[in-house]
């Protein structure tokens, strides 16, 4: 699958891009720390070529989830979980699966800007292509240019390409990260709480990218803000904890519109309203 | 005339300060003041001493003491060069033996041991550095060398015998045996300081590298090393003056003989151990004075190799070091 995206996206750059976003089906999920039950439960569907936000306090598990759909979740000590997650009708869980090639398909992006410090810009780019390790220059060239334009940052950098990933503003930096995924091509983007440590501007622009990416990918973006979930999201996952020590809950899910304007559950509309949280 | 001045103002502020009512802080500032001070007495004392005491052995012997390889207290002859190489290629050859050992351990111990594993061979490579000096040197001789004599030199001199490095016969006392044990003294310093700095980068890091569908071999290797290459390169600089500088157990093991070798089976000296070895003996002003200019020439290496470690890091860490 890996060797495909490498070969393939340096011929499809510039032209309209064959990658597919696929839908994933999370069944009865439950994620722990040791013993501890962060998140129980789960069941839901991510629709192809959406932006599907996940809400509510904090603490309540969002981060968990999130990491359990590419299998981050278990590089956490004492990480693991019950139940399924299917990409594209495969469970990712699955014996046979290498995580290692799940999280090419399924992309992360942080909460905390993190390019790597003693790259370029342009090496940040393509890391995760370099580990595929045979690429052509030219092919390379190709890919950054065209990552950066989806992560609305080519403009800004196209000057600087070989300056220091680090050299770069916070939200350039979080820009870049978000290039730095597309590179692989994955089918899903992850995004946890990505405009949280920046300026409103930077957060718009990431918005605004994600209004172009979804065209391409399927997205979830974990975020604090009512607003951005409200205005750039097709449907919305409500986590909520009913008390302190119990696992989160998927509380409520459905379509944006539904969930910010007539929602079916009391806490989910308190929270929604900013009554709490 | 401007520093009278200064230091007026500063003291008006002090003034202010304890008026303010924060005499805490002042009281702080001054005696961190007064410690910076002390620490730089001290050092400058020092160096003031090596300078002034081996002003004969300078006045006799000029600049050409350096590449000198002459020891003879009876015509009063003394030169530097036969300890300076003994020094450099013990220090260089046990940095770069135990470079790799110390990031290896350190690796294991950060990336794949588990905590309880990581706490207590942790512990026990801390233990390395709380042995006596004396004791290595008892060890090497008594342990290491015969073991050494019985096994590895039969092995070497069969096949590296033909290189200069390993030719002649290997009695325990050597160049060898030394620069093995220091391997093993610096191995703490190695491996405990790389630990730390591996540590310290930061998650975000590595599971950046992760999410890029790394393994765990390749986040290693392309993420966490490269963002702590800079603390890694000062651990391994630490290291290397603690060699140069290390005296008891070389003492004892390197076999003390004045004079240049080719072979790491030769017996040598480091400029430490002929300190350490032959400051009972040296009756004339000669003697003792060149024991100084040796001292102060050491002092210049381990100064210099701090440094030199510091431009490199700062040169190197393009980001941020541990
Ligand atoms: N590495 C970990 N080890 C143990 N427990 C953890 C770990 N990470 C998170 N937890 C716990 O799991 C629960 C859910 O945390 P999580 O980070 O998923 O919440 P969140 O909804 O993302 O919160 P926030 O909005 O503050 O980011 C919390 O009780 C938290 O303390
Ligand atoms: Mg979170």
């Amino acid at each position: 699958m890996s060797q495909e995206g490498g070969k393939a996206g340096p011929q499809r750059a510039g032209g309209t891009s064959s990658v597919t976003a696929q839908t994933m089906e999370v069944q009865n999920l439950s994620a722990y720390y040791n013993k501890f039950k962060a998140v129980t439960d789960v069941s839901m569907k991510i629709e192809p070529n959406k932006v599907t936000a996940l809400i509510g306090p904090s603490g309540c598990g969002k981060s968990t989830f999130i990491r359990t759909l590419n299998r981050m979740h278990e590089i956490a000590r004492g990480g693991r979980i019950e139940g399924k997650v299917l990409l594209d009708g495969e469970d990712i869980y699955d014996d046979r699966v290498d995580p290692v090639q799940v999280r090419r398909k399924i992309g992360m992006v942080f909460q905390k800007p993190n390019p790597f410090p003693t790259m370029s810009v342009y090496d940040n780019v393509v890391a995760g292509l370099k580990l595929e390790r045979r690429h052509k220059k030219s092919e390379l060239d190709e890919v950054v240019e065209k990552m950066l334009r989806q992560a609305a940052l080519w403009d800004e950098v196209k000057d600087k390409l070989s300056a220091n990933g680090t050299d770069l503003s916070g939200g350039q930096q979080q820009r870049l990260c978000i290039a730095r995924t597309l590179a692989l091509e994955p089918q899903v983007i992850l995004l946890d709480e990505p405009a949280s440590a920046l300026d409103p501007m930077s957060s718009q622009k990431i918005e605004d990218a994600m209004q172009e990416l979804k065209e391409r990918y399927t997205i979830v973006i974990v975020t604090h803000n009512m607003q951005q979930a409200s205005r750039s999201s097709d449907y919305t996952g409500f986590f909520f904890i009913e008390d302190m020590g119990q696992p989160g809950q998927l509380w409520e899910f459905g379509e944006t519109s539904k969930m910010f304007s007539n929602p079916e559950r009391q806490e989910t509309e308190d929270y929604v309203t900013g009554r709490f949280g | 005339m401007f520093s009278i001045l200064s230091a007026l103002a500063q003291r008006i502020d002090l003034l202010k300060q304890v008026r303010r009512g924060n005499t805490g802080d002042v009281i702080y500032k001054v005696l961190a003041y007064l410690f910076g001070l002390a620490l730089l007495g001290i050092v400058v004392a020092i160096i003031w001493e090596l300078w002034v005491q081996s002003a004969f052995a300078r006045q006799e012997f000029g600049i050409s003491f350096l590449w000198s390889t002459s020891f003879d207290p009876v015509q009063a002859q003394f030169g530097a060069l036969q300890f300076i190489q003994g020094t450099l290629v013990t220090a260089v050859v046990a940095v770069s033996l135990a470079a790799p050992l110390g990031i290896g351990i350190a690796a294991f111990l950060v990336e794949i041991a588990p905590r309880r594993v990581n706490a207590v061979v942790g512990f026990l490579v801390e233990m390395l550095a709380a042995i006596p000096s004396v004791v290595y040197g008892l060890w090497g001789i008594f342990v290491l060398a015969p073991f050494l004599r019985d096994y590895v030199a039969p092995w070497l001199t069969a096949t590296l015998g033909w290189t200069p490095m390993f030719s002649g016969s290997f009695s325990g006392y050597s160049v060898f045996t030394a620069s093995l044990v220091l391997t093993i003294m610096i191995l703490p310093t190695a491996a405990a300081i790389t630990r730390n700095v591996l540590q310290a980068v930061p998650k975000e890091q590595r599971e950046g590298m992760l999410a890029l569908g790394a393994t765990r071999w390749e986040m290693f290797s392309q993420a966490v090393l490269p963002y702590a290459k800079g603390g890694v390169i000062g651990a391994m600089a630490l290291a290397l003056g603690r060699a140069a500088g290390e005296t008891m157990a070389v003492t004892i093991i390197i076999g003390n003989a004045r004079r240049i070798f080719t072979s790491m089976f030769e017996q040598g000296a480091t400029i430490a151990s002929v300190i350490a070895g032959n400051f009972t003996d040296a009756d004339s002003g000669a003697y003792v004075s060149s024991l100084f200019l040796l001292g102060l020439i050491l002092f210049a290496m381990t100064f210099t190799i701090n440094v030199l470690a510091r431009l490199l890091i700062k040169a190197t860490s393009s980001g941020p070091t541990g």
